[in-house]
């Protein structure tokens, strides 16, 4: 991790120093421990607060959209997915871009975390692969391989597919048996079972939007949840208001999702949105073969026809 | 994919489905539609998805 820090740090001067760059998007410390924030670095100076660690939850493809200047920017793989989705979507150029793709092993999750100390967690140092986490009143040291976040101990893409400077070696992208355990599961219940564990699942959604303003996809410039004229679907607790705003904004992202996890990163009340999206990209593998973001000569495939597309579902 | 996500979140499978007919069609219309009343009318009144409902 250090030597990814002094990498990226070394790339980022350069790359601000000749001018190739007009900005830096990267993560720098956040000011509780276990989380970093998005940064905008303009000036050598600047760019030597970036930093790298395992708590590099959110999507940086985020910041991208629509940007005019010339971008450097850091990615690990599914940022770098969803920097394909932007090139694809036309939301940005390549040529803006200089891409420092980094090889991720993972991203540890900090509610996880927590629950292994009573008191609250006041700092988080990295050695290697070991965490070392201390309350005021206990220390542990853990292995960040065991508390990874759900979507990166899923992840099979951890390279960076498409960069300009690659930090460090490649690392060994896992093979999974069953990425879609998750997923299965649910489609074993029945109907009522289904709709009662959705139900459950957003039980606490407190409607913020946090998770689409996280979604690097999420860049419509009205979203159909703030459109009031047509208004699509109700402001307020409801519950079917609250189904219904999940159920779309999921279905937005149908083809696109690279499993990023920046939703769940964001969210405040612990709500584990991906059981929509996690569906939505079993069904574009198993119908389309597809996997988002993976080429940047491909479009996504419900935004394209082929006369194979699969329509057993048309009567 | 849409269908499949609904009956993934838990609307039964029959409740929403899918035709292709041309406005020559019209058998091929009128027999769709009363399949689809049929099999709407099997499942019973929607709750799901209904405001006021929960």
């Amino acid at each position: 991790m250090e030597s990814y820090i002094e990498q990226i740090r070394t790339l980022a001067v350069d790359l601000l120093k000749s001018g190739k760059v007009d900005v830096v998007i990267g993560y720098r410390r956040g000011s509780v421990p276990m989380a970093t924030v998005p940064f905008m670095a303009r000036t050598p100076e600047q760019a030597k607060q970036l930093t790298w660690d395992s708590h590099c939850t959110l999507n940086l493809a985020n910041y991208l959209t629509n940007r005019q200047e010339k971008i450097g920017i850091i990615a690990k793989g599914c940022d770098s997915r969803n920097i394909v989705n932007h090139i694809v979507e036309n939301k940005i150029n390549r040529d803006q871009l200089h891409i420092i793709g980094v090889p991720c092993k993972g991203m540890v999750n900090p509610k996880e975390l927590q629950t292994l100390l009573d008191d609250e967690i006041i700092s988080c140092a990295e050695t290697g692969s070991t965490l070392t986490i201390a309350s005021s009143q206990a220390e542990i040291k853990i292995e960040r391989e065991d508390h990874l976040r759900n979507n990166c101990s899923l992840c099979t893409h951890r390279n960076p597919v498409i960069y300009d400077d690659l930090v460090g070696e490649a690392v060994e992208e896992p093979v999974l048996d069953d990425p879609f355990k998750d997923v299965n599961a649910i489609e074993a219940m029945d109907a009522d079972e289904k709709w009662n564990y959705f139900d459950d699942l957003l039980d606490g959604c407190i409607r913020c939007y946090a998770c689409r303003n996280a979604c690097p996809l999420c860049y419509c410039p009205t979203c159909f949840v703030d459109e009031s004229d047509p208004q699509w679907v109700g402001k307020g607790q409801n519950d079917t208001d609250i189904k219904t705003f999940h159920f779309l904004r999921a279905f937005h992202c149908a083809g696109r999702c690279t499993d990023c996890g920046a939703c769940e990163a964001a969210c405040p009340m612990d709500i584990h949105v991906r059981a929509f999206t996690r569906k939505l990209i079993k069904d574009s593998k198993e119908l389309f073969g597809w996997e988002a973001g993976m080429d940047i000569s491909k479009r996504p495939p419900l935004d394209t026809f082929a006369p194979d597309d699969p329509n057993d579902f048309i009567k | 994919m849409m269908a499949n996500l609904l009956e993934h979140m838990g609307m039964e499978k029959d409740r929403v489905q899918f035709s292709w007919i041309s406005s020559a069609e019209a058998t091929k219309f009128a027999t769709v539609a009363r399949e689809v009343a049929q099999s709407v009318e099997a499942l019973g009144p929607n709750t799901k998805f209904v405001k006021g409902s929960d």
